[in-house]
């Protein structure tokens, strides 16, 4: 297979509603060629939305789509020549996996010869040697996947479009092929777009990522800009793992846990009282003996082994449960006294819109 | 989230979905408007008169009709009897086979499917001497029809039952119920009945329409039933025949829309009745 | 059985569908001791079906090997290869073939106008119910419609002659013959063939057009290539339970045909009504084993064409 070149995607104001409903509002998305990005939010954000409308499966109300520098908005989704992976079943059931790949070159009128020898190649990208005479019925489902993928990919498109592609599938697995369409996708440097409700499988495998919320994308930048600097509390929340804490905004610094740490977003940040949003790698346990007037006291609630690391939930004096990531050596009895110290790095506040009743609930995680 | 895409999918357009149905709706209620128009007719003189209708009401011709309604009598027992064959024997067997035998799963779809390849009309020549034979022990009473009746019911019942009992994970259920200390009969009546009461109603309602419209069967072993009963009177009264046509259609229209109903109900629409759920908890006091 | 058959009993599972997995190797919840008493469960129902399917079934098509003393004979089955009894079943399998295909292609046009109709919207609903009761609408009923509709004095054949100067019968009234029975039971076939039919079309995945769409294929080929195929086992499915209706139908022709015996079933009834006569009764087992054989041949075509153009079935 030879490298198809990537072409550039741009999406601009384009909005689409549902029955008086806004599933897009003017989304803005510009992607380079050869680009991996993925679109994250919750379900009803509008993503997998973009991508239908991207790929001509629905149209748009207003806005344009340019899809390597030509106006697409209103071709039919068969002249746009873009691959695309769906989440499940979308496997043809009555065909053998060589003939579902075949299907896209049957389209463009390729010679039968040349048909079958390029589904035996992206059968074999996708490691699925000796597997062309199945059935979708006769494979696993990340097998079926694997050949939706050669499918999407046989006709050398333009663009790769990924609708949640893994979410039926099991946890192994699912890493297993994330990064394997990693790989296929920058051996072949195509511009590849992945819509995903899984923020750590977005943070994985894109070079950018669009967090999207009410039909907007609310912050797009590499997942480590994503995680270090979110842009709004929504961001902040939804990507990664966060303690809510109480505290006071006063200025562009906030009062929190008897510490003063810098704000993220000092201009959007109004003073008074807020939840603080802290990140479990950014408490760490000291020495429980250690005198450091700086350190808060707790009491561990309990302790959970996660492999390369340990999280373990620690009680405050005043009732605050704090979630708390350290090294596996560090193993706290339950009910130990332990002193944690709280990293100065710049902190965000979660967003009062989305508040939820979280009075006690330490550790919010983006999938609840 | 396709309802408003583009002409990707297989879906006609309104235009075309319109005309379909316009004409072949259009065709197919011509016979019974037909039969309206018949019921209202005048006799021979012409004109219009809803005589025929009245005349059904008047008490002066309940002497005239009493083929008509022992021919009713006679169906409405045989349906009841029939339900009570379908959920007696059919459904606890259905129970247990899925529960205990579910290797027999076929072999008992595999029965009650029979009845389609084998035409009532087949089975009646077989089942006269039976007949005669059942005449000596329990007479000849209207009701040991329904035996019969059971086994031209049996695909429909057992179709509707299968897709309610499959849906159920009954096996789980009932390790669930057992685990919670609940006996074989609580697990029956509590938990497995309520969950399968929407197959229950179906079936019996789908047994009922089947029952009231049967007439080969009654007809060819000598039996009076409604279908009997309307076309012996069509001889001398055509139009209270139609109109008995016209109401018993009217009456499996009803049976069937409630079917309808019944069968669309959703899970969490019907989660929100108490009585629907099985009360796990209830299982263990028992 | 009345006029009308299980829906979807035959082959119209929605294609695609995944079974539930495992069910049949699950641990069963029950203890040896009983077992016993579980098999003792089954045995009113086994019963049953033996006493008023099994042997009735066995004695229709016995009978036809004896002679009404009692011995044996291949008197009654040679007669079936008379002329006459074979004309009944040539109309007998052309009638049901010809109302079967018809019902189905109508059929299943209303299934594809129904298709992207909201599954639990009005007019789905209205459709199916509707569809639910006139398949159950055979016999006597029908054949008062079709009177009312298209008898000597009916309202259309009234219609067509006062308004258009058109008799229907002016040939002769056929409503009582044949070829009257082709339009009640095209009325009956069609609606049966949208409620077993339907189920197949609403397992098309959205994603499948959606699928062929991205990989550049049209309309046309949706049809030609995905959907058409994946139905194609429903289809002949449906249409072989429709053909079954008709075949074994008997109320309606009973109830519009008094004068001859033009289909098997009639026959069946000319020779059980005529009981007294000497070894008739024979003969309706002979027309009884008939009709079954038909059947089967029907059926085992059906299973073989169906094997060899599904494997990708489970």
């Amino acid at each position: 297979m030879t490298n198809p070149q990537g072409a550039a995607v741009v999406l601009t104001d384009v909005t689409k509603s549902f029955a008086g409903h806004r599933a897009l509002d003017g989304v803005n998305l510009a992607v380079e060629p050869g680009e991996f990005i993925a679109l994250l939010g919750p379900s009803g954000c509008g993503k997998t939305t973009a991508l239908r409308a991207l790929a001509g499966l629905e149209n748009v109300d207003a806005g344009s789509i340019h899809i390597d520098g030509k106006d697409a908005t209103d071709a039919p989704a068969n002249k746009r020549d873009l691959g695309m992976v769906f989440q499940s079943y979308s496997l043809f059931p009555h065909m053998t996996a060589a003939e579902n790949v075949e299907f896209g070159l049957r389209m463009r009128r390729v010679g039968a010869e040349d048909r079958r020898r390029r589904a035996a190649a992206a059968l074999k990208m996708v490691g699925l040697d000796g597997h062309s005479d199945r059935y979708s019925h006769e494979q696993s489902g990340g097998q079926q996947q694997r050949v939706a993928l050669a499918r999407a990919l046989v006709t050398e498109p333009r663009v790769l479009l990924l609708d949640e592609p893994l979410s039926a599938l099991d946890a192994k697995v699912r890493v297993q092929l994330r990064d394997e369409i990693r790989r296929i996708q920058t051996e072949l440097g195509i511009t590849t777009i992945f819509v995903t409700h899984d923020q750590e499988e977005a943070l994985a495998v894109a070079d950018r990522v669009a967090v999207m919320r009410d039909g907007r994308i609310e912050q797009i930048g590499t997942p480590e800009e994503l995680y270090r600097r979110p842009a709004t509390p929504f961001v902040a929340q939804f990507v990664g793992l966060s303690n809510r804490v109480a505290g006071t905004v006063e200025g562009d610094t906030v009062l929190v846990l008897g510490q003063r740490l810098p704000l993220l977003e000092p201009s959007t940040t109004p003073d008074g009282p807020a939840s603080v949003l802290i990140r479990p790698e950014d408490i760490t346990l000291a020495a429980p003996d250690s005198s450091d007037a700086g350190l808060l006291r707790g009491r561990v609630l309990s302790t959970s082994f996660l492999g390369s690391l340990r999280r373990s939930q620690i009680q405050l004096a005043d009732g605050t449960v704090l979630a708390v990531q350290h090294p596996v050596r560090d193993d706290p009895a339950p009910g130990a006294e332990v002193a944690l110290a709280l990293a100065r790095v710049p902190v965000a506040v979660a967003d009062t819109d989305t508040d939820t009743d979280t009075a006690n609930v330490a550790v919010e995680s983006s999938q609840s | 989230m396709s309802r408003t895409a583009p002409s990707i999918g297989a879906a006609p357009s309104r235009v075309t979905r319109g005309l379909i149905l316009g004409i072949i709706g259009a065709l197919f209620a011509i016979p019974i408007i037909a039969m309206i128009e018949f019921s209202l007719r005048d006799g021979l003189a012409g004109g219009y008169t809803l005589s025929h209708w009245t005349s059904l009401v008047d008490p002066a011709s309940v002497a005239k009709y009493r083929s008509l309604t022992t021919g009713l009598g006679n169906s409405l027992l045989l349906a009841v009897v029939t339900v009570g064959i379908v959920l007696l024997l059919l459904l606890p067997t259905m129970i247990l086979v899925q529960l205990r035998f579910p290797r027999l799963r076929r072999v008992l779809e595999f029965i009650c499917i029979i009845p389609i390849t084998v035409p009532a009309i087949v089975l009646v020549v077989g089942l006269a001497p039976v007949y005669r034979f059942i005449g000596s022990i329990f007479g000849s009473s209207i009701w040991t029809l329904a035996f019969a009746y059971g086994i031209t019911v049996l695909p429909y019942a057992y179709r509707t039952l299968a897709s309610n009992l499959g849906a159920l994970d009954a096996i789980t259920l009932s390790e669930a119920a057992r685990s919670l200390g609940a006996g074989w009969p609580s697990v029956l009546w509590r938990v497995l009945l309520p969950n399968l009461r929407r197959g229950i109603l179906a079936a019996s309602f789908i047994s009922v329409a089947v029952v009231l419209g049967e007439y080969t069967i009654a007809s060819l072993l000598s039996r009076q039933n409604l279908q009997t009963a309307i076309l012996l009177i069509s001889k001398s009264d055509p139009y209270v025949a139609v109109i008995f046509a016209l109401l018993s259609l009217l009456l499996v229209f009803l049976l069937l829309l409630v079917i309808g109903k019944v069968g669309t109900r959703r899970p969490g629409a019907r989660s929100s009745k108490p009585s629907s759920k099985p009360d796990l908890t209830q299982g263990v006091a028992s | 059985m009345t006029l009308t058959d299980t829906p979807g009993a035959l082959s119209t599972e929605p294609p695609g569908a995944v079974p539930a997995r495992g069910q049949s190797q699950r641990r069963r919840p029950g203890r040896p001791r009983g077992r016993a008493a579980s098999i003792l469960g089954l045995t009113p129902f086994a019963f049953y079906v033996l006493a008023f399917l099994a042997l009735p079934t066995a004695i229709a098509l016995t009978t036809a090997f004896f002679d009404s003393a009692g011995g044996f004979t291949l008197d009654n089955v040679a007669t079936l290869f008379d002329p006459l009894i074979l004309d009944t079943f040539v109309s007998s399998f052309w009638i049901s073939a010809l109302t079967a295909v018809i019902g189905a292609v109508v059929g299943a046009l209303v299934c594809y106008a129904l298709l992207g109709a909201r599954p639990d919207g009005a007019l789905r609903m209205m459709i199916e119910s509707a569809s639910s009761v006139l398949a159950q609408f055979g016999g006597v009923m029908l054949a008062f419609a079709f009177i009312a509709t298209i008898g000597v004095q009916g309202l259309i054949t009234v219609m067509l002659r006062s308004q258009f100067g058109l008799d229907i019968y002016a040939d002769g009234v056929w409503l009582y013959a044949l070829p009257g029975l082709i339009l009640p039971y095209i009325y009956f076939q069609v609606p049966l063939m949208v409620i077993t039919f339907m189920p197949a079309l609403d397992g098309l995945k959205p994603q499948w057009a959606e699928a062929n769409a991205t990989l550049g294929g049209s309309r046309f080929t949706y049809w030609r290539r995905i959907a058409g195929p994946i139905l194609a086992p429903a289809f002949f499915g449906s249409l072989l339970l429709l053909f079954a209706n008709a075949f074994s139908g008997y109320a309606t022709a009973a109830a519009l045909i008094s004068q001859g015996s033009q289909i098997v079933p009639l026959q069946i009834r000319s020779a059980l009504i005529s009981e007294t006569v000497l070894g008739r009764s024979n003969m309706a087992g002979a027309l009884a084993l008939g009709m079954i054989a038909v059947m089967i041949v029907v059926m085992t075509a059906y299973s073989i064409l169906q094997k060899r153009t599904t494997r990708w079935q489970r």
